[in-house]
């Protein structure tokens, strides 16, 4: 595993004001390159969870650090340039509407300071990738829900995100699209890209072999992917099996199958109550 | 991304990128700022009559104290034995041989009567009422005739004459004339405030409906100094134009006051259009820090909003 995560959050705790705490002793590392799902019941803190993630919010208390950088003394000035490493397709697109989808796409590389001389052909590039090639000088509001979807992918991973965090990305559009975003997603992770999903839909969490995080009253319960868990499931029945063997001679043992994942079947992690 | 995923998927050659330059960042403001501007323009308007009435108020006090500066007066009493005229006379060649005096000249008994006509008709005093006669005596401006030399010499002389330099009228005018600069300096810094609190609440209010394009930029990593800056150029064209606008109609207003033959002492603080440059370095002001009024409220309204967030 990478010696440093992109993102690691150690202790954090988070509330507004002086509300309730909304997210309460997370502790976890996103490594470089790896995806995973975050879910858990509305109201549970995911929102918020993401803002902490993508820089929008301050922890209350704890420690985030960002690119091997501490939250807490990281200088104003600095902090651009980190929200450049992540790219946040919101659940709302937040695509401008005075914008045409071009420039929609284009913003994080304008704001960037890049020529548009520079850029012009990677957007159009991008856009037409996504299937939006001819809907470049469309205003958003004349998009469906599933086009706005993708010109919102398209602004987030333009600018080349370490990070891509997409918040319930498939709330919006029919399965098939769904599925389409999902491969698309894990294409980038496949390139590099550190991806973090935020969605209600288990049916997308169970297409993918991916760890799952699970906001519940402000807590997180991280759930290793199902590769991982049936070889530790494996691993622990071989050693049962061994410890067996072992005391076969003494024969009046009893089966003992301690299996610390034994109820474990994907169950809806919504309903977790940890 | 771009780079990386080049050349894949792609069936149809990709299509040429919309030509022509960048998009508004801010989105037009479709109206929204229109009461703004007027208001602005209104506010401008309404400080630069005040400056230019500060100014025509100054300028008239002026020319009536120097009137008063300049002129002197000698009244010459009569006296049991003495021919009033002649000393009258005598006054005024006493007078025009001082240093710094242009004219003296001696008003006769009809002068006298003339002047008491308002106050007790023509015709109703008998050809014996002894009358005070006046000597009117122009002074070079700038030049103090010493009144008291003046006075000795016209007691030597044995006449009953007495000086008086307008001195308690020319402070009356200079006071008058102070409180009204005041007051249209007073007015001309509480329409100055008043419109940079109007122009800095409807600056915060038109970033309150532009949050969403705040939220965007700063989260895809633009720095501060972008996004205020966005706000400050559209305040400050905005103020710039409003004081355009506020300063030719308050141009145009003054010239036509001026056209207009009022009374010089009605037009005491109407707004004079005196053609000097104080006018129009006035009237080029006013737009510029009205712009920059704009620009600077805007400018804190956006540093305070992005200070709250991270």
């Amino acid at each position: 595993m990478d010696p440093e995560p992109v993102i690691r959050f150690d202790n954090v705790g988070m509330r507004y004001g002086r509300g309730p705490e909304i997210l309460r002793d997370l502790s976890f590392d996103l490594p470089r390159g790896s995806f995973q799902f975050l879910t858990g019941p509305s109201g549970a803190g995911k929102t918020s969870l993401l803002r902490l993630i993508y820089l929008a919010a301050k922890p209350s208390r704890g420690l985030i650090s960002y690119f091997g950088r501490d939250a807490a003394t990281l200088p104003r000035n600095e902090l651009p340039d980190l929200r450049r490493r992540v790219g946040v397709v919101f659940q709302e697109f937040r695509l401008l509407g005075h914008m045409n989808v071009f420039d929609n796409v284009a913003l994080p590389l304008r704001v960037a300071g890049r020529k548009r001389a520079d850029y012009a052909e990677d957007v159009a590039e991008l856009l037409t990738w996504v299937g939006l090639g001819d809907k470049m000088n469309a205003l958003p509001a004349t998009l469906s829900g599933g086009e706005q979807q993708r010109v919102a992918i398209a602004r987030a991973v333009v600018g080349q995100p370490e990070v891509l965090i997409a918040d319930e990305p498939t709330g919006n559009v029919d399965p098939e699209m769904g599925m389409r975003l999902l491969r698309l997603f894990a294409e980038l992770n496949k390139l590099g890209t550190t991806i973090i999903i935020a969605t209600h839909d288990l049916q997308l969490v169970r297409m993918l072999d991916a760890p799952v995080m699970t906001l519940s009253n402000g807590h997180l319960h991280i759930r290793p992917p199902r590769s991982e868990r049936l070889r530790m499931q494996e691993a622990a029945e071989a050693e049962a099996e061994a410890d067996r063997i072992a005391a076969a001679p003494a024969a009046a043992a009893p089966r003992s199958s301690v299996d610390p994942q034994a109820s474990d079947d994907d169950t809806d992690p919504g309903q977790s109550d940890d | 991304m771009t780079t990386r995923i080049r050349g894949r998927a792609m069936t149809n050659p990709i299509p040429k990128p919309p030509s022509g330059g960048n998009g508004r960042l801010l989105p037009p403001d479709a109206g929204r700022d229109r009461p703004l501007f007027v208001v602005a323009a209104i506010l401008v308007f309404l400080a630069c009559i005040a400056g230019l009435g500060a100014r025509g108020a100054w300028l008239q006090a002026q020319r009536w104290t120097t009137d008063l500066e300049t002129s002197l007066t000698i009244q010459v009493r009569p006296a049991e034995g003495r021919d009033a005229e002649a000393d009258a006379d005598r006054a005024a060649a006493l007078t025009r041989a001082m240093p710094g005096v242009e004219q003296a000249t001696s008003r006769g008994r009809d002068h006298a009567l003339a002047l008491l006509t308002p106050w007790l008709g023509e015709g109703n005093l008998p050809d014996d009422l002894p009358l005070p006669l006046l000597v009117d005596v122009r002074t070079r401006s700038g030049v103090t005739i010493d009144t008291a030399a003046l006075q000795a010499q016209l007691d030597a002389e044995g006449m009953a004459a007495r000086i008086d330099d307008h001195g308690r009228w020319a402070n009356a005018v200079r006071r008058a004339a102070g409180t009204a600069q005041a007051l249209g300096l007073g007015l001309l810094a509480l329409l100055a405030g008043a419109a940079a609190a109007v122009i800095a609440f409807a600056a915060r209010a038109s970033l309150a409906a532009r949050l969403d394009v705040i939220d965007a930029l700063h989260l895809c990593g633009a720095e501060d100094r972008f996004i205020a800056g966005l706000f400050q150029r559209r305040f400050f064209m905005l103020g710039l134009k409003a004081g355009v606008a506020g300063a030719v109609f308050a141009g145009l207003v003054s010239l036509l006051v001026s056209l207009g033959d009022a009374p010089a002492d009605m037009a005491f603080f109407l707004p004079q259009w005196a053609s000097d440059p104080f006018e129009f370095v006035l009237l080029a002001c006013a737009p510029v820090l009205a712009g920059l009024t704009a620009a600077i409220s805007a400018r804190l309204a956006v540093a305070s909003d992005l200070r709250g967030r991270w």
